[in-house]
């Protein structure tokens, strides 16, 4: 029986076949934590669980990217704590303040590899799919069974299948496809499920990072791109690694790229999606620019192809932070950073930076942020009075210039 | 006896326990006071041992923290009944041996504050002169369940739900 990516990778991972519905125990090539959430799993693993060391130093990363630096007392001890551990395991894959997002480094750095299951204690690692990963994000608890055991297990999902075709008119991006799905789809549209991106051999890596980013904020387990030729450049793809053309999938989605416009999350709910014409005009005082989903080099060179020579508006803070350390240097190698600083823009420490809302450009009551992020929940961003929305780079650079949430499409240069 | 709280649908967790507000931030100390804290502020101050959170679709989706279930779990909150749940909430829930059951008309028919009698192991709940019967969970949810969590079960049988005997 023909078996999608999603069955075939973790029929390998299981040692023996399995399909939709199964319960499989399946090995983890690499698993991850981050500051945020180390402490609880420090705790697990040797408190409630009394495991003395982790399964494999070498299948575990750890990032200091949630609170980077730290902002108080309290996210600082964390580290420290974080730091030791890594230490104490001979854990090398540590990758401490200014490095940038988990999940950025975590393709970046070779980290998860095509074919494999990797877990992050972090939902958006659904973004190892970009490389033809089974990436999962899990809690505290199946994180330290992880670390302890080298292993964790998964109910095998069924698969949405995404068939995309023509070509992103000008002025649109993955970004605003993804949010175009989710928008049609509904906030548990894929719950449970795997979400297969057919079609997108043309787009860049870190498009389809973008995409696979936000498969979970449909629900889904997980977001896979069918490795290609682009992927075998960088990565090493092994033969079975392909969706079987017999394969079963529970729904199927033809999309025409040329028919999407730019699209917007409204607050405070990531499928409360809209065309950017729906909601122009909206006057916003913070534009994020960043995130494991929109803060990579290609972000910031559109973002950027729309800013260079013009001067962000009155009352707007443009925050950019990118995605790694990489990002950042390749950007103040190829002049992007001069030009988006030039344009006003406000450059902070590779992380996660205001995504959570916990530091580098918290929202105040009745502030309104187009971010390019991937969650608007109330509160998430700082005070539950404040209002988010989401869109591409592309709509943050526009909405930037204007003031107010603005249509790419009409500031292109 | 329990006191029902009701929710709606696509409750998240960042309005279950705001990032700004983790244990990473503010301690673990203060986890059950934050439960619902900007959401529901009167959830933390009026919520008793054994209360029950009933909601509607998609219940906990967004971040895979699981200090959102902890803290309802710190709150006495015995039990969580929903017409659906986002997957890792459920899955985090679960792990740490809170009760999960899905239905569909219990959430629409209990008002909020209302007083019910929640049998686990038959699956029912009592709302007054109604009774609802809740969805069983499959056999392996049942098992982690039995022991009080994953950390338990694993304790116990040295094995994942579904693994041989090594």
């Amino acid at each position: 029986m023909g078996q999608t990516l999603s069955e075939k990778i973790i029929s390998r991972a299981a040692g023996h076949e399995v399909q939709a519905g199964d319960l499989a125990v399946v090995q983890v090539t690499m698993t991850m934590t981050v500051d945020s959430i180390a402490e609880s799993v420090i705790k697990v693993l040797r408190q409630e669980l009394g495991a003395k060391r982790v399964h494999d130093p070498e299948r575990v990363a750890l990032f200091v990217d949630h609170v980077a630096p730290a902002c108080n007392p309290a996210t600082a001890d964390g580290q420290v704590l974080l730091r030791r551990f890594a230490l104490e395991e001979g854990i090398n894959r540590l990758y401490d303040v200014g490095r940038g997002i988990c999940h950025q480094l975590m393709i970046e750095e070779g980290l998860v590899q095509p074919g494999t299951v990797a877990l992050g204690s972090d939902s958006h690692a659904t973004t190892y799919g970009a490389i033809g990963a089974f990436g999962t994000g899990m809690g505290t608890t199946d994180i330290a069974l992880a670390f302890a055991r080298g292993k964790t297990w998964l109910k095998v999902p069924e698969s949405i299948k995404v068939q995309v075709h023509g070509a992103f008119s000008p002025g649109t991006t993955a970004k605003d496809l993804i949010l175009w799905l989710i928008g049609r789809l509904g906030a548990e549209g894929a719950s449970y499920r795997a979400v297969e991106f057919h079609g997108v051999e043309g787009s860049s890596l870190a498009s389809r990072m973008t995409i696979c980013s936000m498969a979970t904020e449909m629900g889904a387990k997980a977001g896979l791109v069918p490795p290609d030729d682009l992927i075998r450049q960088h990565y090493p793809v092994p033969e079975w690694l392909y969706p079987d053309a017999d394969a079963t999938y529970v729904q199927e989605i033809m999309i025409d790229l040329s028919k999407i416009q730019p699209q917007v999350s409204l607050p405070h709910q990531v499928d409360r999606v809209a065309p950017v014409s729906q909601v122009q005009g909206v006057q916003v005082h913070q534009v994020f620019l960043g995130s494991c989903t929109n803060g990579r080099l290609e972000d910031l060179h559109l973002a950027a192809s729309l800013l260079s020579g013009r001067h962000i508006a009155r009352g707007v803070r443009l925050l950019v932070i990118p995605a790694s350390h990489r990002v950042l240097m390749d950007a103040v190698a190829d002049g992007t950073m001069s030009t988006l600083l030039a344009a006003g823009a406000t450059v902070g420490t590779p992380g996660c930076g205001p995504c959570l809302g916990r530091h580098l450009g918290v929202l105040g009551a009745g502030e309104v942020c187009l971010s390019t992020s991937n969650r608007n929940f109330q509160g998430r961003m700082g005070s539950p009075e404040a209002s988010i929305y989401l869109g591409s780079p592309a709509t943050a650079a526009a909405t930037a210039l204007a003031g107010f949430i603005a249509d790419p499409r009409e500031y292109r240069q | 006896m329990g006191k029902v709280w009701k929710f709606g649908d696509d409750v998240d967790t960042d309005q279950i326990l705001p990032g700004r507000y983790a244990p990473y931030m503010t301690g673990e100390a203060a986890l059950a006071r934050h439960a619902f804290i900007e959401y529901r502020p009167e959830f933390a101050r009026a919520v008793r041992a054994g209360d029950i959170i009933l909601a509607g679709r998609n219940f906990g989706c967004g971040s895979s923290r699981e200090y959102a279930p902890l803290a309802l779990k710190r709150c006495g909150i015995a039990a969580i009944v929903a017409r659906s749940f986002a997957r890792i909430f459920f899955r985090n829930a679960l792990n740490l041996g809170i009760p999960l059951f899905e239905s569909e008309t219990a959430a629409q028919e209990i008002a909020d504050g209302q007083e019910v009698e929640l049998d686990v192991a038959q699956g029912i709940l009592v709302a007054g002169e109604r009774a609802f019967p809740l969805r069983p969970p499959p056999a392996f949810v049942c098992e982690i369940l039995h022991q009080g969590g994953l950390v338990e079960y694993y304790r116990k049988h040295g094995r994942f739900p579904g693994e041989p005997n090594s």
